[in-house]
């Protein structure tokens, strides 16, 4: 039967997301995103069965020892292998993050389609409060939460999902107007479908897109935020191995031993370029970035 | 003054890198020659590569393509070996452009005076104190109505004519010799479309200028260009005198081209040019026509056909000696015409829509405004089977009555009632699911008006599921025995509309409003978007359908002859008001009220020997006057205050033929003719 011919786009909506992923592998900067970050995901996987050492043993006699044979990256101030520590240091990042951000994109997506939909003076009037919102520095309002409630990740989760869901709202919202202007919404309108209909059949699958864009960047940016948190001595707490933490804890020796700091910046930074260039590779195989050379 | 050609583009190629690494030329041997006080017309269908030789005219490549071969000298200069700076020199100054939508292209934030001075300073030796004297000469010019107004203004408080007419005045400002136009009057309203043709003509001639100009419209080319050259495929393929390409062209495609062109004076429909140009890089070794060429032979599928001179202008044909066996007038099927009944399918009972929206403190104080609505009293009866076409220009109310008729926006008094009498809920959400089956709309834009995301199985699916409860199976099979019926097979089923050809995707979207079954299908200019062999393909389409369903139409155009080939009945509106209505071969034949007398003589046969009267200014009003005729400002037959403060009555010229004016039918009638004579 020729008329049953097998297309891509209908058999499952699974195989749409494999053709996207070839499309961003076609890009070279795409592939190199999806490359380091497919390392980082298989390096927190995989990092407690391969790591030289114990993450917490203590050598009191190599202390801030330089990079050597026996310790790539050097020892820290209680002579802990620096280079175990900063493979291990991203799995807690990665977890935190792993969660906090769908739960993020969908609860912000969830409300923003509908502010979206709800339209007019009440759409406006709730978007000033979010723009209210967003107008305070994120670090101030996370930490009066964390110190109210206690860090762990059983408030950095939450945390960081209800925070970076705001903005969120905003992009979900005007990817709903956008999509509801659009003639196939009124099509469907005059034909009489049900509302829910018309929101799951015809707005959603055109605003899931960007939202999915959208997610990946909100995840490097929390990444950079759990990181910023650590730091500041509000997210993993010792002896727990995490980049931030690890960038605090040598912050004091850096003068005169740098290597200290130099690996987990490495990393977090490859990870945060890695999900950015992914995340482009992303928008362009979708069709959303259609941003061109300038023709000047 | 010397002859040589001031623009030469010789044998010019030029293409695109393709992800396998290829490169595919979008334009293949393209040689062309334009002397001062020459203009060419340059056509073809959307593809053809017609924009891509204007834009290589002043040494500009659209990103991502490449110049393959070939070159182009202006005035002596090589302009793809010029640098950035010697190019900006004389872009905008001596080889200047001026694009389809200039709304677009002026600076919106930029008042036209100030544009105009920039292109002064950059390629003018003027002196500060000479701009101002300059750009209002310029303006008058271009015949914009008081220059000094008009200077000061910003973009957006032009209309889109006028606009069209600054873009012309900035072109001249760098005392152009080589004006470059891309499709300058598409998108604007018949009268305004002639009027610029006008305003082109005569600069041309008075300024000794060259001039390309690109259109699909050979209406438009017929005004104002000597030569014409038609593009297929990236390839000319036939040049010629204008008279000599659009009266007895040699080449079949050309012939095709013509023979699709919907006609104001012969009711018959437009012949359907069938298939596709081949996509860049597919063209073969062949014609690059061959396939879809009614006298094509073996020959012309191996041998690729060379430019050679005929009597019939130079083309690319082996076989043009054959070629006037493909009639040009037409062999087009009569109209299916509707049979006369008392059977009512929808009555339109003094609609009447306003967009204004009272402001919070005018409903606050209950303050209230004259604003006049913007559809007003419209009272129309449609009868079984029966097509009812509405004109009118932009702004003339034409697509908001679809829209109110289908639900989807709010009508302010009036009602809107169906064939048994019963009167339709005006809202979409309160109306039964069968009301709601028998009427559907079709949309100008497809892309627009079909989900992207969405497969044509699940687009026809929709209707389906949700009118008649089919699924699965049973709603595949019924998918699949329309898409016949729209002359798309089974194997559409699958692709995504991303996939389709612009005639295909608008064939879909008639394939879903016919999925409901409906007894009323809306269409909102669904052909001004398409090629013109496309347009006859889908006008054929419609008519086929009609015939088969007997269903009934509302069919909204701009485009007074496409409205013709499909409607027993033409409504005329001017400002959201009824002008003139009744069966459209009287309305066409002898039109009656002033207003269709302006729309019908503005109106671009593709013949150089028939020019359009142009009979009213083109003035664009934005909002209709509170009393009198709604034209009383713009009509060439005006008689004086009456107009001004008194509605015009209706008036009854034959059997269903009612217009509605201050003048006696037999004097309206009357004057026409001695103005003929």
């Amino acid at each position: 039967m020729a008329d049953q011919a097998v297309n891509p786009a209908r058999t499952a909506s699974s195989m749409r997301w494999l053709i996207v992923l070839k499309d961003i592998w076609a890009r070279p900067s795409g592939a190199i995103g999806l490359s380091i970050v497919t390392f980082h995901i298989l390096l927190a996987v995989l990092s407690p069965l391969i790591t030289p050492y114990d993450y917490r043993e203590i050598d009191a006699f190599n202390i801030l020892s330089g990079p050597s044979a026996a310790h790539w990256f050097g020892t820290d101030d209680l002579g802990r292998d620096i280079f175990s520590r900063m493979m291990l240091g991203g799995r807690e990042a990665l977890i935190v993050t792993g969660i906090a951000t769908p739960i993020a994109v969908l609860w912000g997506g969830f409300v923003g389609i509908l502010f979206g939909l709800i339209g007019g003076r009440i759409d406006e009037f709730l978007m000033r409060i979010v723009d209210a919102f967003l107008s305070l520095p994120w670090i101030l309002k996370m930490l009066v939460l964390i110190v109210t409630f206690g860090s762990g990740n059983a408030v950095l989760i939450p945390t960081l999902a209800f925070f970076y869901g705001i903005p969120v709202i905003r992009i979900a919202r005007a990817a709903t107007h956008d999509v509801v202007a659009r003639d196939f919404v009124s099509a469907a309108k005059a034909r009489g479908h049900p509302r829910f209909s018309i929101i799951s059949r015809e707005l959603l699958p055109n605003v899931m897109d960007t939202l999915m864009v959208e997610g990946a960047m909100r995840w490097s940016w929390m990444l950079l935020a759990f990181s910023s948190l650590s730091f500041l001595g509000f997210g993993v707490s010792p002896p727990t191995p995490d980049w931030g933490l690890m960038i605090k804890e040598t912050r004091a020796y850096l003068t005169f031993a740098p290597w200290g700091a130099l690996g987990p910046v490495i990393l977090l930074s490859s990870l945060i370029i890695g999900i950015n260039l992914t995340a482009d590779g992303l928008a362009k195989a979708l069709g959303i970035d259609r941003a061109q050379k300038a023709p000047v | 003054m010397n002859n040589s050609p001031l623009l030469q583009i010789d044998r010019i190629s030029i293409g695109f890198r393709a992800s396998t690494g290829q490169i595919l030329p979008v334009l293949r041997d393209v040689s062309l020659q334009l002397s001062r006080g020459q203009s060419l017309g340059i056509v073809g269908e959307s593809g053809s590569g017609k924009s891509t030789v204007v834009l290589a005219a002043m040494g500009f490549l659209k990103h991502g393509l490449q110049l393959i071969s070939g070159s182009v000298s202006f005035d002596g200069n090589n302009m793809f070996e010029l640098s950035g700076k010697e190019l900006e020199k004389l872009r905008g100054g001596k080889i200047a452009l001026i694009p389809q939508n200039s709304g677009q292209s002026l600076t919106p934030s930029l008042k036209i005076g100030t544009q105009l001075t920039e292109v002064l300073k950059l390629h003018t030796g003027l002196s500060n104190d000479q701009y101002m004297d300059r750009i209002i000469e310029l303006l008058g010019l271009v015949r914009l109505p008081d220059p000094e107004a008009i200077a000061k203004r910003y973009p957006h408080e032009l209309s889109g004519g006028q606009q069209q007419r600054a873009a012309i005045a900035m072109a001249l400002a760098g005392d152009a010799d080589v004006l470059l136009l891309d499709e300058p009057t598409t998108g604007l309203d018949v009268t305004t479309q002639a009027h610029i043709l006008e305003l082109l003509r005569d600069l041309s001639i008075e300024r000794n200028m060259a001039m390309a100009y690109v259109s699909h419209d050979l209406g438009a080319i017929a005004r104002v260009c000597d030569n014409v050259m038609v593009m297929y495929a990236g390839e000319a393929i036939l040049e010629g005198s204008t008279r000599q390409v659009l009266t007895s062209p040699f080449h079949p495609y050309a012939r095709g081209l013509l023979a699709s062109i919907p006609k104001l004076n012969d009711p018959r429909l437009p012949v359907a040019l069938d298939g596709r140009p081949p996509a860049p890089g597919l063209a073969g070794e062949g014609c690059a026509f061959v396939s879809r060429c009614a006298i094509a032979s073996d020959r012309c599928h191996r041998e690729h056909p060379e430019m050679q001179a005929t009597p019939g202008g130079t083309l690319r044909c082996h076989h043009y000696k054959d070629s006037e066996r493909i009639s040009i007038t037409g062999t087009g099927a009569q109209p299916a015409r509707a049979q006369a009944t008392d059977q009512m399918s929808l009555v339109l009972d003094s609609l009447s829509i306003s967009y204004h929206i009272p402001s919070f403190f005018d409903s606050l104080f209950g303050a209230k405004q004259e604003i006049p609505n913007t559809v007003d009293d419209i009272s129309v009866k449609v009868t079984k089977g029966e097509t009812l076409g509405l004109v009118g220009e932009s702004g003339s109310g034409k697509s908001t009555i679809l829209k109110t008729v289908a639900g989807l926006l709010p009508l302010r008094s009036g009602s809107v009632k169906t064939g048994d009498g019963k009167e339709l809920p005006p809202r979409v959400e309160h109306r039964e699911s069968r009301q709601l089956q028998s009427i559907q709309l079709i949309f100008q834009n497809p892309d627009e008006s079909l989900n992207p995301r969405h497969t044509v199985a699940q687009i026809l699916g929709q209707p389906l599921g949700l009118y008649f409860g089919l699924r699965g199976k049973e709603g595949e099979a019924r998918s699949i025995e329309i898409l016949r019926r729209v002359r798309l097979g089974g194997h559409y089923m699958d692709r995504l509309p991303s996939q389709l050809s612009g005639g295909e995707k608008q064939r879909v979207a008639i394939a879903r409003a016919f999925a409901a079954n409906p007894e009323l299908v809306l269409c909102d200019e669904i052909t001004s978007a398409l090629d013109v062999s496309v347009q006859a393909a889908v006008i054929d389409l419609l008519n086929e359908l009609k015939k088969e369903h007997g269903t009934n139409f509302i069919f909204v155009s701009h485009d007074l002859a496409v409205v013709r080939a499909l409607s027993d009945r033409v409504a005329v509106l001017y400002q959201g008001r009824l002008c003139e209505i009744g069966p459209s071969d009287q309305v066409y034949a002898l039109p009656s009220h002033p207003y269709t007398e302006v729309l019908l003589g503005a109106v671009l046969e593709p013949d150089p020997d028939v020019a359009p009267k142009l009979l009213a200014e083109d003035v664009v009003e934005l909002s209709p006057p509170a009393r009198g005729c709604p034209f009383q400002r713009r009509c060439p037959r005006r008689l004086g205050s009456v107009c001004d403060n008194q509605e015009p009555p209706w008036q009854q010229s034959e059997d269903r033929h009612f217009i509605r004016c201050h003048i006696p039918i037999e004097e309206l009638h009357g004057a026409q003719v001695e103005d003929a004579a």
